[in-house]
């Protein structure tokens, strides 16, 4: 069980994050608001609390791996690695930049400290599993993070990855699937129904745990009962809210793949600073 | 006749060659990169028997991964395999690897810069009765447009063993392309391989005044053309080209500038495959006519492999009246 200190101090990275997340769309003029403000709790948690990390030594063999399937949602990832110490916080405004280091989707050889390469959706999850799978052989301790979007599961690659694992039994991989029901044309369960998602999971012998992704304490618990699951991978179904933070953005599907104008971003940061 | 002594060809290269499928020779390299490096692994979609992954699998189940009839998996699982260090081979059918997951292979494998090796079987129409379905044609274009990755075609199922090998050894990313159909075995063990680099298989005493560059089985037919023109008296070079990224542009320059005259031999398209590659280094290095055999913007059907590799004209005779055709052509 987290103290209320710990709690607290991940929350208040959550909303540092949160205001780098709109300063660097801001500054880059393009990309993806909704999904990275509605992932920032769970990547505050995880490079906070979870991660066995050092962002000093991006390549110890012996770290955690975590894979961003839907690379789109990167800004949270680069905001997040910015203040855990992997680069200079500076750095985040040249996101989408001729030269930068923050491609507008992630690029491994760019920047240490990614993992893998990822923006067309669907393959995440099989990359992750792959390393998983190669790390099994070779005995390794460090888990396997892999975070994907609910759009990405239209993809034919996410459910042969679904089927790879379930397969393989790979419990040391843990996927945290973003389940903000939204996608670019609109809700998800009008563009292509998902549900019931945790009974799919479920049917491909996965282990699933649903929670609230905007909560450090269910997520710590989720990601405690995955490593205590010997026998099959688990998906933790993160329900989460598109554009959390920003109230008038919250649950729109429009705020997908636009970013703030400079005006926006006025009224978005007053509200994230007035939390600090 | 002329074989080249560098390339040190089968004695018996031009009256009765054993014949093996490049397949075979691939599955007996794969068991021995295996034997010597702890680090490859195999992954089949549901066709390890027939891509001869078999003879790994049996060695090493531990290393084998069956992923089922999944190509877009198998290469982004691999690629993720890759990226934790192992090196992977990836092998089924070249229609479907690298034919479906082409979007996989450029983004998580050569753009991610990993060194996994797709391997695609039944590449040509020599493929057979399955048809045009099964019949890959487009792979080394749509393989050889990719940054990173490197493009071998043996010629024998002795070249094919030993780019497996050498495919092993490269940290970068790799296509191999194989055929399923028997074809004669020439090469030996002496034979000059590098990747990315092509030898002389034929050079007639004095200045020829046409060169053939073959890629794939079709090296053979390139031969038997060349004596054919020999015969004739036509002075012919011929190269083996198994490796079509990186081409090797000062051989194919050099090729051009003594003959005055090229024909390039593929079982491929002709748009986007190795002519269009050769193409592509003589317009900027040596412009010289060159007369393509190859596939001409349609698809394969079924057929025995020998009735369609003659429908298509992918013999002996097709490269040698292309020859003629291009000679006729030099200024």
């Amino acid at each position: 069980m987290l103290s209320d200190k710990v709690v607290k101090n991940i929350e208040g990275k959550a909303n540092d994050i949160r205001i780098s997340i709109i300063e660097m769309l801001v500054a880059a003029g393009s990309g993806h608001t909704a999904g990275p403000l509605g992932m920032a709790d769970i990547f505050a948690t995880l490079y906070f609390n979870i991660l066995r990390h050092n962002p000093k030594k991006p390549n110890w063999p012996e770290r955690d791996r975590l894979f961003l399937s839907n690379g789109h949602i990167c800004p949270v990832l680069y905001a997040t690695m910015a203040h855990a110490g992997y680069f200079p916080k500076k750095e985040l405004l040249t996101l989408r930049q001729l030269g930068s280091r923050l491609q507008g989707h992630p690029h491994r050889t760019s920047l240490s400290g990614l993992e893998s390469t990822s923006g067309p959706l669907g393959s995440g999850l099989s990359e992750a599993a792959g390393y998983a799978y190669a790390a099994r052989i070779d005995k390794k301790k460090f888990r396997v993070y892999c975070l994907t979007s609910d759009g990405e599961h239209d993809e034919g690659n996410t459910w042969e990855a679904i089927l790879f694992a379930g397969k393989y039994r790979l419990s040391n991989l843990t996927m945290i699937l973003d389940r903000n029901n939204i996608q670019i044309d609109g809700n998800t369960e009008n563009v292509m129904p998902l549900e019931p998602l945790r009974d799919k999971y479920e049917a491909f012998n996965w282990h699933v745990i649903e929670i609230s992704g905007h909560d450090v304490r269910e997520l710590y618990a989720a990601i405690e009962e995955a490593k205590a699951v010997v026998e099959k991978p688990t998906a933790i179904i993160a329900h989460t809210i598109p554009g959390k933070g920003i109230p008038e953005i919250e649950f729109d599907y429009r705020w997908h793949g636009r970013p703030p104008s400079a005006e926006d971003a006025k009224r978005f940061l007053k509200i994230l600073n007035a939390k600090k | 006749m002329s074989l080249s002594p560098k390339a040190h060809l089968h004695p018996a290269t031009l009256s009765k060659p054993q014949e093996e499928a490049t397949r075979v020779g691939y599955g007996r390299g794969l068991l021995e990169a295996g034997r010597r490096d702890e680090r490859v692994v195999a992954l089949s979609a549901d066709l390890t028997d027939s891509t001869k992954t078999s003879l790994f699998a049996e060695a090493y189940p531990e290393r084998f991964v069956q992923v089922g009839v999944a190509e877009q998996n198998m290469v982004t699982v691999a690629s993720g395999m890759a990226a934790y260090g192992k090196i992977p081979f990836v092998t089924s059918y070249a229609m479907f690897s690298p034919g479906r997951n082409w979007e996989q292979i450029r983004t998580t494998i050569c753009y991610n810069d990993v060194p996994v090796k797709i391997v695609g079987s039944h590449a040509g129409v020599s493929v057979g009765p399955d048809g045009a379905t099964h019949q890959a044609i487009e792979d080394i274009a749509i393989m050889r447009v990719l940054p990173n990755m490197t493009v071998i075609y043996p010629c024998d199922a002795n070249e094919a063993e030993r780019a497996t090998l050498a495919a092993a050894k490269l940290p970068t990313p790799a296509y191999l392309r194989l055929a399923r159909e028997k074809t004669p075995v020439f090469t030996t063990k002496k034979t000059p391989f590098k990747i990315g680099r092509a030898e002389v298989f034929f050079a007639s005493k004095g200045k020829p005044v046409v060169a053939i560059l073959a890629t794939g089985p079709l090296v053979y037919e390139a031969l038997t053309a060349a004596i054919t023109l020999e015969q004739a008296g036509i002075p012919v070079r011929v190269l083996n080209v198994h490796t079509i990224k990186p081409l090797d542009e000062a051989a194919i320059s050099k090729a051009a500038k003594d003959a005055g005259a090229i024909v390039t031999a593929e079982e491929h398209q002709l748009a986007g495959g190795f002519g269009s590659a050769v193409a592509e280094v003589l317009a900027r290095r040596a412009p010289t006519p060159v007369e393509m055999v190859g596939i001409h913007d349609r698809f394969g059907e079924s057929g025995s492999p020998d009735a369609l590799l003659k429908k298509f004209h992918l013999t002996a005779p097709a490269i040698a009246q292309a020859a003629r055709r291009v000679i006729k052509r030099k200024k």
